[in-house]
């Protein structure tokens, strides 16, 4: 494939659960390099599907799956919860990708550092999780997706069980790590204003077996702040994604 | 004030029954081959040393060692039980089995195939096997989903998995089986050493309590019950000390 070919490409891609449960249908997404694109849509909706779809980590019942370079990507994951595993140290917790990888501690040493140093808990490393705030745990599941330095960073909803304040500290702080990362985002959530801040393309999904029904580019200044969550172009997207929304559950509903 | 009366409560309420007890049995002037004082319990607990001393060792080694073997036989069994799940449907209800028939009934029948000593060690382990097996079955299970889908993102070797991520979510469960299972191993030797009625040099605390009731020496019968209650407690106490030093970092069950 060309070299401005999409990172990942879903292309008429269903999903049915042995449980009966149609979670997909005929969806077709790409992934674009450099993007920071969000999947919106309500809980239950199969966004999440499509996202651990892209990590390889379900296969499609129908459809394709692809990733440009052939095989999948470096990918980083980061769970709704913080999932950390509640006996090991950070630091332990954000070597983990490296280690099962076979990186001894002392070679990891320099990844698992800088990717600590990242989420600003460089002074918490031989912490435990339990001595942490959930803000914090949070940012140790983003430290150790960035351990392996991956090309495409997929996000569960990660900010959905924190508080507003530590919500919006978390966004500044992934908006600067794109920045300096330069990673490809896809970031799930059923928050219009967390879609339209964070990202530079939105997909709303329809309800269950979710497709893409929408796409809505977002124009913003080069630093996204305070100021752009107050700016009248912020609103106006955020009009945009809502009606999107409503427009697909509104026929959804209807009989 | 308060919290110093709730350390010494449990205390000064043993010790008031004990002094009551001793009361008792000098107002009535009751004869100790129907109640001995304990005062005289002691007395005789002292006295009688060498003969009882004897026999707790004996008792204690095989709670010991049936302990030690069905914590082996059970983390294996479960080990087999997570990896191949058809193993468990074929092969658990015999533990279950197992488990319900009273080992009070089994013991004759054991007493018939095996030499004495190997048939109590089998009735210690066969009680103590059980709980142990089914916790670490369920420990075992209890990892996280999600970070078992990590450890699959990252194409975790099955042992890597095991040895990360499925002993450690296990241990807590596991420690939880054993401290059941200490004080189940004790009551089945007891209870195999009185069916066996065994003498000589093998004889262990119960067969001394059976033998002392035959020549209605009560006071060594309650001697000997002080030290099964003693070794019971002991045994709890050890479990519940090894499991607070493992978890209390990080498990909230010890936190």
């Amino acid at each position: 494939m060309s070299a401005d070919a999409p990172l990942v490409r879903l292309r008429g891609v269903g999903k049915t659960f042995d449980t009966g449960l149609r979670a997909l249908d005929g969806l077709d997404l790409d992934v674009r390099e450099g993007e920071t694109l969000t999947l919106l849509g309500p809980s239950g909706c199969g966004k999440s599907t499509a996202l651990r779809m892209m990590a390889g980590l379900i296969a499609p019942s129908e459809g394709a799956v692809s990733w440009r370079t052939g095989a999948r990507p470096e990918i980083g994951f980061v769970f709704q919860e913080p999932t950390l595993m509640p006996w090991a140290s950070v630091e332990d917790n954000v070597w983990l990708p490296l280690r099962l990888r076979g990186v001894s501690k002392a070679r990891a040493r320099a990844a698992v550092d800088e990717a600590l140093e990242r989420v600003g808990l460089a002074d918490f490393a031989r912490s435990l999780p339990r001595e942490l705030s959930g803000g914090m745990k949070m940012r140790v599941s983003i430290a150790r997706a960035l351990a392996t330095r991956p090309a495409l960073l997929l996000l569960d909803e990660p900010f959905a069980a924190l508080d507003e304040i530590t919500r919006f500290k978390l966004n500044d702080d992934l908006l600067r790590l794109r920045e300096t990362m330069r990673a490809t985002i896809v970031f799930v959530t059923h928050s219009v204003y967390e879609s339209v801040y964070l990202s530079t393309r939105i997909c709303t999904f329809s309800a269950r077996p979710g497709r893409v029904t929408q796409e809505i580019a977002v124009e913003a200044p080069a630093r996204r702040d305070a100021a752009f969550r107050a700016s009248p172009a912020f609103a106006q997207t955020c009009q945009r994604a809502s009606a999107a929304l409503e427009r697909a559950y509104g026929l959804e509903d209807a009989p | 004030m308060t919290r110093r009366l709730e350390t010494l409560a449990p205390w000064l309420a043993f010790a008031l029954a004990l002094a009551g007890w001793e009361a008792m049995v000098r107002l009535n002037e009751t004869p100790p081959y129907i109640l001995p004082a304990p005062s005289l319990v002691l007395r005789t607990l002292v006295a009688d040393w060498d003969i009882l001393s004897a026999a707790l060792l004996v008792t204690l080694r095989t709670t010991l060692l049936a302990l030690a073997l069905a914590s082996a036989g059970g983390l294996a069994l479960a080990l087999v039980f997570a990896r191949w799940r058809w193993s468990e449907r074929a092969l658990f209800p015999f533990a279950v089995v197992l488990q319900v028939t009273p080992i009070i009934a089994i013991a004759p029948l054991l007493l018939v195939y095996l030499e004495t000593e190997a048939a109590v060690l089998a009735c210690a382990f066969i009680v103590a096997f059980f709980p142990i097996l089914s916790n670490a079955v369920l420990g075992l299970r209890s990892a996280d989903r999600n970070l078992v889908e990590l450890y699959e993102l990252y194409g975790a070797s099955r042992w890597a998995q095991l040895r990360l991520l499925r002993l450690p979510s296990a241990l807590p469960y596991f420690l939880g089986g054993l401290r059941i299972g200490g004080g189940l191993a004790l009551i089945g030797a007891i209870v195999a050493e009185i069916a066996a009625g065994a003498a000589g040099k093998g004889a262990g605390l119960a067969f001394r309590i059976v033998e002392a009731g035959y020549r209605l020496n009560v006071p060594r019968m309650f001697a000997a019950l002080t030290l099964v209650s003693l070794a019971g407690i002991a045994i709890y106490v050890a479990f519940s000390a090894l499991s607070r030093l493992s978890l209390r970092r990080w498990h909230d069950s010890e936190a």
